[in-house]
């Protein structure tokens, strides 16, 4: 089976565009990853996107149709906050098939603001606030106050995660925001959901990520190897089954699940892995992720990030692009836009927040519901 | 004309609240018979261990205990704020998720692990569009 590599890759400055369209973002991304390798659309055998507040509405033909209709089958997927991580999966899987060599993924959205999740459906009367909360900021408290039952993870050590991805952002110009926030104003800041303040929620940004996939023989025919990165691994799972599913979601299982995986397809182990690109949608969940990827062993989370060990400089950076939190989750781009900027590192690309020496990086999401997707990439020697 | 007037009283807020006539309210579970797997709401295959036809119904205990929590400060328009929502564990099986009352939303007043029990009341005075009020769950502490 051939290696499946990233010979493009390039993400929109995230923001607010109420003005445009979401194909018209995604097109952005699009052309900018065909031109960080030079392609041109003509080249793609095949699209894969990522896009879920348009799911039933043909956002990868929409997209050609903006710039350029060649043809080429397009795939579309949804699966949540995972629907880019996915999408780009589908284009590495196709080429690993040996089906195509060179494919693009594109993950794009664009989102209203305020609160996800707890709007209820259903029949009867509104359930929110009358059986718990269905809110993500209250769903992702609950999963992080099981951490603080189990190991007595405190409020500040949750907050000291805002804290560092918004220190993080301010060295990425693409990032929704470059401010920082000391301790006491995230922990000040609007309580949302206990533990969860306002700062402690990533934001809702409207947003793109794209990128070329070639097999390593049409990479090397293009003479694109220089600045290639190569997918050591993909993975994606589902929620295995769990006793307080039907109330809880866990994004623990399907994340250890998924971890065992990559590392065992990708021949590392987490002690290899220089930058980690993790699915913070709220301060809450990157203390479960340290553990739920092996970065430390369980119950070790909250001494990481008092150590500093996952800041930039520490032992195992984790989200230097300013994460969720602080760049922003617009929800289908949110899995490539990981690609990115992993990518970006390994290929000594990221200026001011570059993690020096990276060879090995890793991309996590959760799409809660749940997929749980992977990435492991690595430098090209 | 008694039939109708008995429908005119409180529903049910979900499914697996149970209203009986004459006795007291419950949860109701659904049992898999295969591998004990517990779940809210009727269904006819475990997602547990697969088995098919294998499930019954069970009732949970009123009483349980608190297994974690978050207190909601922001919801949407019209909902009162702050309330505590809270995932119960009960005993004998099955967990719950609902409002905690009774008790200060405030982290240093609520515990891990404390006994609750499970109360019925009026939901809020939350009404459907043709008028009709609703039964609720919800936990308290238990001494």
């Amino acid at each position: 089976m051939t290696d499946a590599y990233v010979v493009g890759i390039d993400m929109i400055k995230f923001g607010r565009f109420p003005e445009r369209s979401v194909p018209d973002l995604g097109s952005e991304a699009a052309l900018m990853a065909l031109d960080d390798c030079g392609l041109k659309i003509q080249d793609m055998q095949a699209l894969y996107c990522g896009n879920l507040g348009q799911a039933n509405a043909m956002v990868g033909q929409r997209v050609l149709q903006e710039i350029g209709q060649t043809g080429i089958p397009v795939v579309n997927c949804a699966n949540a906050c995972a629907t880019g991580a996915t999408a780009f999966r589908e284009a590495w899987m196709s080429i690993k098939a040996g089906v195509y060599d060179v494919v693009l993924a594109v993950g794009v959205e664009q989102m209203g603001r305020g609160l996800l999740g707890g709007g209820g459906g259903g029949k009867g009367i509104p359930k929110e606030g009358l059986l718990g909360s269905g809110t993500m900021p209250a769903v992702f408290a609950e999963a992080g106050q099981e951490h603080a039952r189990k190991y007595g993870t405190t409020f500040e050590q949750f907050a000291k995660v805002s804290v560092k991805n918004h220190h993080h952002s301010t060295l990425n110009p693409k990032a929704m925001y470059q401010i920082e926030t000391p301790l006491e104003t995230v922990m000040n800041a609007e309580m949302i959901a206990y533990p969860n303040t306002k700062l402690m929620c990533s934001v809702n940004v409207d947003g793109s990520a794209a990128a070329v996939l070639c097999s390593e023989k049409k990479a090397k025919e293009l003479g694109l190897m220089g600045r290639a990165v190569k997918v050591s691994a993909s993975v994606l799972t589902s929620d295995p089954w769990q006793e307080r599913d039907l109330v809880m979601p866990d994004v623990n299982s399907c994340t250890r699940q998924a971890a065992a995986m990559a590392y065992e397809m990708a021949g590392v182990g987490p002690e290899d892995v220089n930058l980690v690109e993790l699915h913070d949608c709220f301060a809450t969940a990157e203390i479960l992720h340290y553990e739920n990827l092996g970065l430390c062993k369980d119950g070790e989370a909250g001494r990481l990030i008092d150590e500093g060990e996952t800041a930039l400089g520490g032992r195992v950076p984790v989200n230097v692009s300013g994460g969720l939190l602080s760049k922003g989750h617009p929800l289908g781009a949110t899995g490539i836009a990981n690609i990115y900027e992993v990518s970006t590192h390994l290929r000594g690309e990221a200026g001011k927040r570059q993690v020096e020496g990276a060879s090995v990086g890793l991309t996590h999401v959760i799409g809660l519901g749940s997929a749980c997707a992977l990435h492991v990439l690595e430098k090209v020697s | 004309m008694s039939e109708e007037n008995a429908a005119q009283g409180p529903l049910p807020v979900v499914d697996f609240l149970k209203l009986p006539d004459g006795s007291d309210p419950y949860l109701e579970g659904h049992k898999c018979k295969s591998c004990d797997a517990i779940y809210l709401g009727e269904r006819n295959v475990c997602s547990k261990c697969g088995a098919r036809d294998q499930i019954e119904p069970v009732k949970l205990g009123n009483t349980g205990s608190l297994y974690v929590y978050s207190i909601v400060h922001r919801s949407f328009p019209g909902i009162e704020v702050p309330y505590v929502s809270a995932i119960v564990d009960l005993d004998g099986g099955g967990t719950v998720k609902g409002n905690l009352i009774g008790i200060d939303p405030d982290p240093e007043k609520i515990e891990f692990g404390m006994p609750v029990e499970v109360v019925y009341k009026d939901a809020l005075g939350r009404k459907d569009k043709d008028g009709n009020s609703y039964t609720s769950y919800f936990f308290q502490p238990r001494s």
